[in-house]
């Protein structure tokens, strides 16, 4: 799992069947100094989380465990809305 | 499994039922002489290990759900073991004990 801060919400009404309802989310992944740590991704979200919020999500084959229903076409899940990191005695931004 | 030291914890009050309980400890990637290899990220702590330890982290699915317990938990890194010392081809690489105490 990795921590993250949620950029942006994203709504694509064509998609893979077994993709409907589920909440498309922007994320920006953080190293253990807050900073971006990679490329943004767009994740589903498995729990509700939106823009600026700190979240942690999970990628790869387990990405499409969290979704509502399993083995949709989905590397990157949203799994837990995070109310406090903090990493070498530093706060990682809060929720907003 | 890799090596790592516990550089932080996360708090999370809304997450999925498969981690309801579980404590998140992030976790830094590292050699045995501690030069970080990999990108750090947050890890379920099954052996309640603390910041300032290294530790030896699970990061595959399957052990991980074995682990928890739960065949649909979308849980792949979890720290599984603490670790005291780490013994290389020249003597100790890491030892628990030499180090000060916790950061």
């Amino acid at each position: 799992m990795y921590l993250a801060r949620v950029t942006g919400r994203l709504v694509a009404t064509h998609k893979y069947e077994g993709l409907e309802g589920v909440p498309l989310q922007l994320i920006q992944p953080l190293d253990e100094h807050g900073n971006a740590m990679g490329a943004q991704l767009v994740a589903c979200a498995a729990v509700s989380s939106g823009p600026g919020d700190l979240v942690h999500f999970v990628d790869g084959r387990e990405a499409a465990l969290a979704c509502p229903k399993s083995f949709v076409p989905v590397d990157a899940a949203i799994i837990g809305f995070v109310e406090q990191a903090v990493a070498n005695g530093v706060r990682l931004g809060g929720s907003r | 499994m890799f090596l790592a030291d516990v550089v932080g914890t996360v708090v999370s009050p809304v997450q999925i039922r498969a981690l309801d309980g579980r404590k998140l400890l992030i976790v830094r990637p590292v050699k045995p002489d501690g030069t970080p290899t990999a990108k750090t990220r947050i890890a379920v702590d099954t052996v309640q290990a603390g910041v300032g330890d290294r530790v030896l982290v699970l990061d595959e699915g399957n052990g991980g759900r074995q682990i928890l317990g739960d065949p649909k938990a979308p849980v792949k890194t979890l720290v599984v073991g603490v670790v005291d010392y780490v013994e290389g081809a020249q003597g100790l690489a890491y030892d628990a004990r030499a180090r000060s105490s916790r950061p």
